[in-house]
Parts: C-alpha cells; sequence; structure tokens
C-alpha cells in the first residue's frame, strides 16, 4: 500500500480524477494502480480518471487493454496526458481527451493558449470515422474526410482538405478571428466560438468554402479561383 | 497450415451478420473445406438455428472455454456438408462469461482442426464484438444500403482501424437495384464514398434468405438463387480467387426492364 502511494499520485480535478505515474516501469505502475483501484474500491467507483503518463510511449493495445480493463472495474479513463506526441496521437485514435480542464502546475508557465497557437498546428491525415474526436489547442488540417458522428474541435482554425460531414467546431477556446474552411462543408455542422450553423439548411452546394464569424453570427464564402 | 480466422461484424443489428456466416461457411465448405463456424453471440445464439442444427446443441463455446467438454465435442457436424461444423453460443449467460484470450486460444486450438474459422460476431461495439474480432485475421464488415447502418459500419471500421486489425473488407446486404435506380436507396457507389474500404460482394435483396433462414438451409446451397450466387461469389474471393462483381441490374420485373429502356 505505502509502495504503491509513492508509485502513483491521484489528484482531484473539477471533472474527474488526475492520475501521476512516477518513475518505475509500466508493469509495476500498472500494478499500483490496480491495487489502488481494489484497494479504494468506492472511491474509484464511476470515476473519471485521467492519467498522467509523462513522456511514456503507449501504443494503441496498451492503452486500449488498459481502458477495458480500467472500464470493467467501474472506472472510467476519459483522457491520457503525456508529453510524448505518439503518446497523445495514440489517445486522440481511442477518442480520449488529451488535456484537462485544470492545468498541470508546470503547465501554468506557458503563455495563454491566443499567444501560443499561431505557431501549434495539427496535421491529421486520414478520414476521421464516426466516433473519433479530434482536439487540439491550436489550428487543425484534415487531410480526408470529417464522416458523420466524427468530431474536429480546435482552438485555432480548421481545414478540412475533404469532405466534411460531422461536427467542425474552430475557435473553441472563444477566439471570435478562428475560421473553417475545407473543400465541402455543405453537410457538416460548423461551429466558431459558441455560434453554430448547418450550411446544409442552405443551398448546400459541395465547392470550396470558408465560414467565419460577424457579428457573432457565422457567414460564409465561396472560394473563387479567378 | 493453419485455418484463416474471419470475423463478419456490422455495429448495427439485423443487417445480416448471422445469415452471411451461415452461407459463407456453406459455400466454403461445398467446395471442400474444412470450416468451423462460432456463434459470438453469447445470450441470444440464432447460428444454430439459421444452419438448422439447434436441436443438435449439447456443448457450447463457454463449456469449451470453462472445459466442460474437449473442443471436439462442441463442434456439431453440418447434417448435408461433411465438414461443416458450428460451435454454439450458450444460451443461458451472457458476453461476461467469454474474453477475448479466451477466443484467441480457442481459435488457436481450431486453427489445427480446420480450413476456415467464421465468427459470427454480435451486433453492438462493447464486449461481445471485442471477444470476436480478437482473434481475426480478417474482418468482414457487413452493411444494408441504409444511412443507419452505414453510420454504424463507418464506427465499427474506426474501431477496428485503431485495434491496428488491419483494413476491413465490406459486404452490402440486401441492396434493392431497383429501388437503387428509383433513388430511394443508397447504392453500393454512396455507401463506398463514405466507408472507402474495399469491397468484397454485393448480395441483392431475395425473398430466398428468409424462407432458408426459416427452414434452416442457407440460399447459397441453392444453385438457382441470386443472393446465394453472391454469397458463393464472396466465399471464392475470399479465397484469393478473381470473381468479377454481378450484374444486379440484369434482373427486376418486365416493367422495371421496359423503364429503363425508357429511359435511355
Amino acid at each position: 500500500m505505502n509502495d504503491s502511494n509513492s508509485l502513483i499520485q491521484i489528484k482531484g480535478l473539477r471533472d474527474g480524477l488526475l492520475v501521476a505515474l512516477g518513475d518505475a516501469a509500466w508493469d509495476d505502475l500498472r500494478a499500483a494502480l490496480m491495487e489502488q483501484i481494489e484497494s479504494r474500491g468506492s472511491f474509484f467507483q464511476g470515476a473519471r480518471v485521467a492519467l498522467d503518463v509523462g513522456g511514456r510511449v503507449f501504443r494503441v493495445n496498451e492503452l486500449s487493454e488498459l481502458r477495458d480493463t480500467l472500464s470493467e472495474r467501474g472506472v472510467n479513463l476519459w483522457a491520457v496526458v503525456s508529453e510524448s506526441p505518439t503518446t497523445e496521437k495514440t489517445a486522440q485514435l481511442l477518442g480520449l481527451a488529451t488535456r484537462v480542464s485544470k492545468p498541470r502546475p508546470q503547465e501554468t508557465a506557458l503563455p495563454p493558449a491566443e499567444e501560443a497557437y499561431p505557431n501549434a498546428s495539427m496535421w491529421v491525415t486520414r478520414t476521421l470515422r464516426s466516433g473519433t474526436r479530434v482536439e487540439f489547442p491550436g489550428h487543425i488540417t484534415v487531410l480526408g474526410d470529417v464522416n458523420p458522428g466524427a468530431e474536429v474541435v480546435a482552438e485555432g482554425s480548421v481545414l478540412v482538405w475533404g469532405r466534411a460531414r460531422g461536427l467542425v467546431h474552430a475557435g473553441a477556446g472563444g477566439d471570435e478571428a478562428a475560421v473553417v474552411c475545407g473543400l465541402d462543408l455543405s453537410a457538416a455542422q460548423i461551429r466558431i466560438g459558441s455560434a453554430s450553423a448547418l450550411p446544409s439548411e442552405g443551398r448546400g452546394e459541395a465547392r470550396p468554402a470558408k465560414y467565419f464569424l460577424e457579428d457573432g453570427i457565422i457567414k460564409s464564402e465561396a472560394w473563387q479561383s479567378n | 497450415m493453419g485455418a484463416q480466422v474471419v470475423t463478419i461484424t456490422s455495429g448495427k443489428g439485423g443487417v445480416g451478420k448471422t445469415t452471411a456466416v451461415a452461407n459463407l461457411a456453406v459455400a466454403l465448405a461445398a467446395e471442400g473445406a474444412r470450416v468451423a463456424c462460432i456463434d459470438g453471440d453469447i445470450g441470444l445464439r440464432n447460428l444454430d438455428v439459421v444452419m438448422g442444427l439447434e436441436n443438435r446443441i449439447v456443448y457450447d463455446v463457454v463449456d469449451v472455454i470453462e472445459g466442460r467438454c474437449r473442443l471436439r465435442q462442441a463442434m456439431i457436424r453440418d447434417k448435408r456438408l461433411p465438414e461443416l461444423y458450428l460451435i454454439p453460443a450458450a444460451q443461458t449467460r451472457d458476453k461476461s462469461a467469454v474474453s477475448p484470450s479466451d477466443m484467441i486460444r480457442l481459435c488457436k486450438e481450431l486453427r489445427n482442426e480446420v480450413d476456415w474459422v467464421l465468427i459470427d460476431s454480435p451486433a453492438g461495439i462493447e464486449r461481445g464484438f471485442k471477444n470476436s474480432i480478437a482473434a481475426a485475421d480478417r474482418v468482414l464488415v457487413i452493411t444494408n444500403p441504409e444511412v443507419s447502418a452505414v453510420r454504424d459500419a463507418d464506427r465499427v471500421v474506426g474501431i477496428l482501424e485503431a485495434e491496428e486489425k488491419g483494413a476491413p473488407a465490406l459486404i452490402i446486404n440486401r441492396l434493392n437495384p431497383a429501388m437503387v435506380r428509383q433513388r430511394d436507396m443508397l447504392s453500393a457507389d454512396d455507401v463506398l464514398d463514405l466507408l472507402a474500404i474495399q469491397l468484397i460482394g454485393i448480395v441483392p435483396e431475395d425473398d430466398g434468405v428468409v424462407v432458408g433462414t426459416n427452414r434452416g438451409s442457407p440460399v447459397a446451397m441453392e444453385p438457382k438463387s441470386r443472393a446465394g450466387q453472391a454469397f458463393r461469389n464472396i466465399a471464392r474471393r475470399l479465397r484469393g480467387e478473381d470473381v468479377p462483381f454481378m450484374n444486379l441490374d440484369s434482373g427486376g420485373n418486365l416493367w422495371d426492364r421496359l423503364s429503363k429502356l425508357g429511359r435511355k
């Protein structure tokens, strides 16, 4: 018990528990986590858990196995926080969040998002299928389709080089200058900041267009080649 | 050489997973292959009924996994085809009676006994589905040309990709060419446009399938059945043969053909 306490740290967050992993082999940490869950059953029962894995690299099957094991014990893994881009990508593939609402102490020193993101962007080179959610505190470019039931949420702008039929949300942190552009957004649900629009309820033409916010309302302009 | 393990899944219920498993198994076995089907829908078993083997069940898949019988004892031999076997699901248990590693162990043992293992997945994306895909070498996703079924298929394809199961192949089931012509039904192209995976077969809507299901006699045994022919073609494609897709437009009644002529 003492041993497992030193391997993992558990903190309360506004929307769940944050489990920070210490410095040890993953097998030991995993065992320590399971031990904590077994011994403090009622504390963990039904809890939403975010896992801070530091710089560790996780593969998809490892994370999905962990998520399944936890869910069998009534614990819902909703986020994996990591410094490793590979692990972040893995977590996003599985539809897990990669950020938690309350920033970790060492992150509070970072500049606010508006200053950080002009340079930060995420490159997604595959079609996002139903049930996938991609979230990023910067811009997102999708080289592929966004299928119905998939969600793209960016604090910056979103470009979809393909057909978007799911939810595309730009300026999720409140940036009103964010835009959504894409080759075919006619069947997407578009949100910028807190405003939302359904292009399909308009003419719904399949042509490249840009959506932007003007006086709190989403407007669109078609892309002209000349 | 060991058997190939093929799982058929869909996300949505009622699109034809069980029918497809029964028909592909019959089609493969009719060409002389040794085939075992596993019903993965523990608690809601159906495959035994569709294959007409319901009253022969003594042991089931959970009995094998929990060691109450040997694998061979739970393999029910088909009445018509000597090398076709069914391992039925338990009806009085639920999905939690089996784990993904149980399925991997079971299939490992089966690989030495047969040439093909076909697994009938339950609907949904939870435990039963995870069990069914755990041991699969190949996954076939089956869907109907309906928006809701295609949406669920897309979700399943996404999960399979995330689990690094490799790209699944697609079966479009119950396509009605006349309705597609009237633009009342999604076409195969509409479905493929969204799912963007390899197509392995299109099965036309055929009343004979329901009759065959109720009689426990899969249509792949009927030489004249259109749906049966489509399933036989899929089976041959599974074996690696290059089979051209059926021309679905050649059927239809006189009026369909006349109105088609008139439109040209």
